[in-house]
């Protein structure tokens, strides 16, 4: 039987939706054979109790960990790894999110506790073998971990439907925090220009923009767009290193991967780096004045066309 | 003080990689091969660093087969002092990989390590926190922007919120994001340069970095497929027609 942790992640005393999907993920692990599910939260002060209800409310969970500590103010792999690795002796499987943070901490915790990781679960084929992509998602492969060593690895977040979350049925424990924490890595600050919209990594509508918007004045076709359509606003990463939009709307092998209803991309060629973060998406929307640009051999519906006509009669006819 | 830098071969970024048709792995003949994406901008991100006047050497170090001595000489090409080829012929996975780093480091002695935040080809995006744990120093994974005080680092971090600074006391592993430089081009007379600075090779076995028990450990991957291709798409010639096709899917 096996016994699955999961580490939650959390910002503003809220959990993270990737937490939700990792539980998923989780889930369709101890589906093989009557596993267990527990999700520790690491956090301080007062968040600590509020977030352990928010996991314990998560179909599927049979206990939450609460550790709560001043030292999880901001989460630095540091100080998580090792709790992590302490807790590692009661348990199967410990998964995280793909996320920045599970990507930041879980490898750490891994070499702790002296496995490697399997990184980016997209599907599960038994206790202990997995689906991932490899080559930016040009092969997908079976992983297989040997009997006996315990399972780290990290959920593929868009591969996962977030766990439904409805009455609070885990059990809550409190533990202590049980690991050293070295003083060598000091937070200092989080900068995040973080728009008003909703949340690029969990939107069911992106619209996203490319080098061809040519500067960040002309993005704000983009954004009012997004903005119309209640969608996030998304970027290649070509016009995110020209600075027309912060890195955190960067989609694909290394910005986001993301799995919204529906993408819509506006003068992106569709290069494989990008392609691997949107290649879950529902419909995928391409506008490129190039007929034969790559992003149209994945479109679901491809407008050839300058998107500077485009997007303002998108507007006016959607409004 | 001394930087040591890691750079992996790796298929080319712009090559289409295609698995074989025996679902045995990916195509590897004929194809060209590079330095990995994020290794080169960590090596740029060294030189800098040196030029800036805050480190005196770099050192780069490849594990591998003999190839991956082309991508130590184009390396020691772009500027790097030294080059170790750390020679085996198992492809090495992330913990034995930290694990070998980790004893090369008791020789060195660096004050910063920097390495890719992930490998292009397996993607693992692991060996940088592993190496930092094993080593027991700071890490900061996904830099975009690295600052060097007396004694510390201070560096950006891409994380999905935004950017997070964090400050390290050295040593400290580093790992880069695709924003932190741009890396500079060679120049035929550097590769003319690069064939007189010392190229080392070591066999991973004589560094004694206990990796034999990872053997019974290491995750293995088979049945290597291509991806589903996502297909049936439609081109649609106007605006009226695209947002005719959206509503009648329900999606706007
Ligand atoms: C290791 C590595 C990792 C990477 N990771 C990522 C990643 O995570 N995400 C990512 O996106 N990229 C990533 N890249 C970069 C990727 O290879 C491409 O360079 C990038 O995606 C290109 O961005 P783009 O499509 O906006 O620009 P371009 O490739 O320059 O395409 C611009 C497109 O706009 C079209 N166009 C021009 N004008 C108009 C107009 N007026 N109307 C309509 N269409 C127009 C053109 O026909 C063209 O197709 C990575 C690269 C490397 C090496
Ligand atoms: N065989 C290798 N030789 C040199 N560097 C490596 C090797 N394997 C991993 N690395 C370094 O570790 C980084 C992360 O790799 P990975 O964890 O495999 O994604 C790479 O970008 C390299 O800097």
């Amino acid at each position: 039987m096996s016994k699955i942790l999961v580490l939650a992640e959390h910002g503003n005393g809220e959990l993270a939706a990737a937490t939700a999907k990792t539980v998923s993920c989780a889930a369709a692990i101890a589906e093989h054979n009557q596993g267990s599910i527990d999700v520790v939260v690491f956090a301080a002060g007062d968040a600590a109790a509020a977030l352990a209800q928010q996991a314990a409310a998560l179909q599927g969970v049979a206990r939450v960990l609460c550790c709560q500590h001043d030292d999880f103010a901001h989460p630095l792999a540091a100080h998580l790894a090792p709790e992590l690795a302490a807790l590692a002796g009661d348990y199967s499987h410990i998964l995280a999110p793909s996320s920045m943070y599970g990507k930041d901490v879980l490898p750490r915790a891994a070499a702790l506790i002296g496995v490697n990781q399997v990184s980016e679960v997209m599907a599960v084929l038994g206790e202990r073998e997995f689906k991932r992509p490899l080559y930016a998602g040009a092969a997908i492969v079976r992983v297989s971990v040997p009997a006996g060593v315990t399972v780290v690895a990290t959920a593929r977040t868009a591969s996962w439907a977030a766990a439904e979350s409805g009455a609070v049925s885990a059990e809550i424990v409190s533990i202590d925090a049980q690991a050293e924490h070295p003083a060598h890595t000091r937070y200092v600050e989080t900068i995040s220009e973080g728009g008003d919209g909703p949340d690029l990594a969990t939107a069911n509508i992106v619209v996203s923009g490319g080098r061809a918007l040519a500067s960040s004045d002309n993005f704000d076709l983009v954004y009012k767009l997004a903005k119309q359509l209640g969608a996030a606003v998304g970027a290649s990463r070509a016009a995110v290193d020209a600075g027309y939009v912060p890195n955190e709307l960067q989609v694909g092998q290394t910005g986001k991967i993301i799995a919204p209803d529906l993408y819509m991309c506006f003068g992106i060629s569709g290069a494989i780096q990008h392609l691997t973060g949107i290649k879950d998406a529902g419909t995928i929307v391409a506008v490129n004045k190039d007929a034969d640009a790559p992003i149209f051999d994945v479109a679901d519906i491809g407008l050839v066309g300058d998107l500077f006509e485009v997007i303002p009669a998108l507007q006016e006819k959607l409004a | 003080m001394k930087i040591l830098v890691l750079v992996k071969r790796v298929i080319d970024y712009n090559v289409r990689v295609r698995v074989k048709s025996d679902a045995s792995g990916v195509e590897t003949d004929g194809v060209k091969m590079s330095i990995n994406p994020f290794d080169e901008i960590a090596l740029e991100e060294a030189l800098r660093l040196r030029e800036a006047g805050h480190a005196e050497e770099v050192l780069v170090v490849s594990m591998g087969s003999e190839a991956c001595q082309q991508q130590l000489r184009t390396a020691l090409a772009m500027g790097a002092d030294r080059a170790i080829h750390l020679a085996t012929d198992d492809a090495l996975q992330p913990l034995s990989a930290a694990r070998v780093i980790k004893a090369l480091i008791e020789r060195e002695q660096p004050g910063i390590v920097l390495l890719g935040k992930q490998a292009i080809d397996n993607d693992n995006n692991q060996t940088g926190q592993m190496l930092a744990a094993l080593w027991q120093r700071p890490q900061a994974t996904n830099a975009a922007k690295v600052e060097l005080a007396d004694g510390s680092v201070r560096v950006t971090r891409e994380v999905d919120d935004g950017l997070e600074v964090l400050e390290l006391q050295l040593p400290a592993v580093i790992t880069t994001d695709l924003r932190l430089n741009t890396p500079r081009f060679v120049k035929l007379p550097d590769i003319m340069k690069a064939k007189k600075k010392p190229l080392d090779v070591l066999a991973i076995t004589e560094l004694q970095a206990d990796i034999d028990a990872d053997a019974e450990q290491a995750l293995q991957i088979s049945d290597w497929q291509a991806p589903p291709k996502r297909g049936g798409g439609i081109k649609v010639d106007s605006v009226d027609a695209l947002v005719a096709e959206l509503k009648s899917r329900g999606l706007v």
